[in-house]
C-alpha cells in the first residue's frame, strides 16, 4: 500500500465513519482490509483504493467501513458496566419510573448484540418489579453485517463462554447444531437499527439510560464532542450514559458531566438540563 | 500462592491447560485420573481445579462428588471441562457441584473469563 493509498483510505474513513486512524495504523488497515481485496476480486489493496475513488455507494463501500469499524464483543464485557447496571442503574430506573412503567435503553455501539443481551439478561432477573412495565432495549451499530447476526441471536460455543456464567447459559440458551442460540424471550426485547452515529438520530427518541462504550475512542475530538452533545439531548433530564473505560467527556463537552459516584458514568450538565423542559424530581 | 490443578488423561490437554494457569500466576500440578488427582487434594486443596468428565476408573462426577465430601473438599473452585457440550450435561455438572463449565476446544481467552468468573484475579495484559 502505498502511503497515497493509505492517506486515501484515512481521509475515506474519516468522512463515512468519523474513525480518525493514526499513520501508526497502517498495519491495522492492511490487515482489516486484506479480507475486503479477497471479497471483492481484487488483487491488492492500491486496487481497493483504485475501485473506492471511482464508485459512490455499494456493497464494498459498505464492506470497508464496517471491516474497520466491527470489534470484538463478548457478553458482560468488563463485568463492572453490567454490575453497576444490575446494582444501581435498574433499581433506580425502577424507582424513578415508577409511574410510568415504561423504560428505554440504547446500547449505541450493539455491534453482534452481546451488550444488549446482557442488560436483556439483567433486566429478566428483575422481572418480578417489573411486572406491567413496557421494557425497551434499542441496539444500533454502523454494520448491517453484525446486526443480522445481533438479530439471530446465534453464537458459537467460544463466543458464549467469554463473559457469561455457564447458569445464564443454561438458563438462556438452546443448542442448535454446534451453536447456541439464545432465547426469544431475550431477543423480543431488544430492537435493532442500523446507526451511523455520525448521523442525526434524533428519531430514535429519548432513553432513560444509554450504553456508548468503546465506540467514541475511534473518533478524532470534534467528532467525539458532537456526538456526546447529541447523546444528551436523547437523554431524558435525569438519564444516565455510560461510557467505556478509556473514555470521557472531559475536555470535550459540558452536555453531559461525571456522575461522581460512579466511574465511566455521566448525566446531563446543569445549562443542559436547564434547557429541558421538564425534570423529573426523583434523578437516577 | 493461588494453585491450580489439572485433571485430564489427555497429556496434550494436560499441558495447555497448565501452562494457561501458569502464565495467569498459578503453580499447578496435574494427574491424569481421579484417584491421583483425589490423593493430591488430600495433601494439599488446590485454589482452582480444572476437571475433565470422560475419564478411566473414575469419571468427573465421581471425583467431584469424593472431592466435595471430603475435609476442605468445599473450598477449590471446580471448573469442569469437556467436550460433552449438551444443556443435559452441563446441568448435571453444577448439580454436582461444579462452579464453571468450559466446552472444549477451549483458548486462553475462555479459562482466564472462566476463572474470572468463580473469582479470581486475571491479568488481561498478560500474554502467553
Amino acid at each position: 500500500m502505498t502511503e497515497a493509498d493509505f492517506t486515501f483510505l484515512r481521509e475515506y474513513l474519516k468522512k463515512r465513519s468519523g474513525l480518525a486512524l493514526g499513520p501508526e495504523k497502517r498495519y491495522l488497515v492492511e490487515s482489516r482490509l486484506s479480507p475486503v481485496c479477497r471479497r471483492f476480486n481484487l488483487a491488492t489493496l492500491s486496487d481497493l483504493v483504485g475501485a473506492l475513488r471511482l464508485s459512490r455507494e455499494g456493497p464494498m463501500e459498505q464492506a470497508v467501513v464496517e471491516a474497520m469499524t466491527t470489534n470484538e464483543t463478548f457478553f458482560f464485557r468488563d463485568r463492572a458496566p453490567f454490575d453497576l447496571f444490575r446494582d444501581v442503574l435498574l433499581p433506580r430506573a425502577i424507582a424513578a419510573r415508577a409511574s410510568t412503567r415504561r423504560l428505554r435503553i440504547w446500547s449505541a455501539a450493539a455491534s453482534t448484540g452481546q451488550e444488549p443481551y446482557s442488560l436483556a439478561m439483567l433486566i429478566h432477573e428483575a422481572a418480578a418489579q417489573l411486572v406491567g412495565w413496557q421494557v425497551e432495549i434499542v441496539g444500533t451499530d454502523l454494520s448491517t453485517e453484525v446486526l443480522e447476526k445481533a438479530r439471530l441471536g446465534l453464537y458459537s460455543h467460544f463466543e458464549v463462554q467469554r463473559g457469561l456464567p455457564v447458569q445464564l447459559l443454561v438458563k438462556h440458551f438452546t443448542q442448535v447444531g454446534e451453536q447456541w442460540r439464545i432465547s426469544p424471550q431475550l431477543t423480543n426485547m431488544v430492537s435493532y437499527r442500523p446507526l451511523n452515529l455520525l448521523h442525526p438520530f434524533d428519531h430514535l427518541g429519548q432513553f432513560d439510560i444509554v450504553y456508548c462504550r468503546n465506540v467514541l475512542i475511534y473518533f478524532d475530538a470534534p467528532t467525539k464532542a458532537d456526538v456526546l452533545e447529541r447523546i444528551a439531548k436523547a437523554l431524558t433530564p435525569d438519564g444516565a450514559v455510560l461510557l467505556g473505560a478509556a473514555e470521557t467527556v472531559i475536555g470535550l463537552t459540558e452536555a453531559l458531566v461525571p456522575d461522581g459516584q460512579h466511574r465511566g458514568l455521566y448525566r446531563q450538565g446543569a445549562t443542559h438540563r436547564a434547557a429541558a423542559p421538564q425534570r423529573l424530581a426523583a434523578g437516577f | 500462592m493461588r494453585t491450580g490443578l489439572v485433571v485430564d488423561d489427555s497429556a496434550v490437554i494436560r499441558k495447555v491447560a497448565r501452562r494457561i494457569l501458569e502464565t495467569l500466576d498459578f503453580s499447578v500440578r496435574d494427574a491424569e485420573d481421579g484417584e491421583k488427582a483425589l490423593a493430591m487434594c488430600a495433601e494439599a486443596m488446590p485454589s482452582v481445579i480444572v476437571l475433565d468428565w470422560n475419564m478411566p476408573n473414575m469419571d468427573g462426577y465421581e471425583v467431584l462428588r469424593n472431592l466435595r465430601q471430603s475435609p476442605g473438599g468445599d473450598r477449590p473452585k471446580v471448573l469442569f471441562c469437556t467436550t460433552e457440550n449438551d444443556v443435559g450435561a452441563i446441568a448435571r455438572a453444577l448439580r454436582a457441584g461444579a462452579d464453571e463449565y468450559i466446552m472444549k476446544p477451549f483458548d486462553r481467552e475462555i479459562m482466564m473469563a472462566k476463572l474470572d468468573q468463580v473469582g479470581f484475579a486475571v491479568h488481561r495484559s498478560a500474554h502467553a
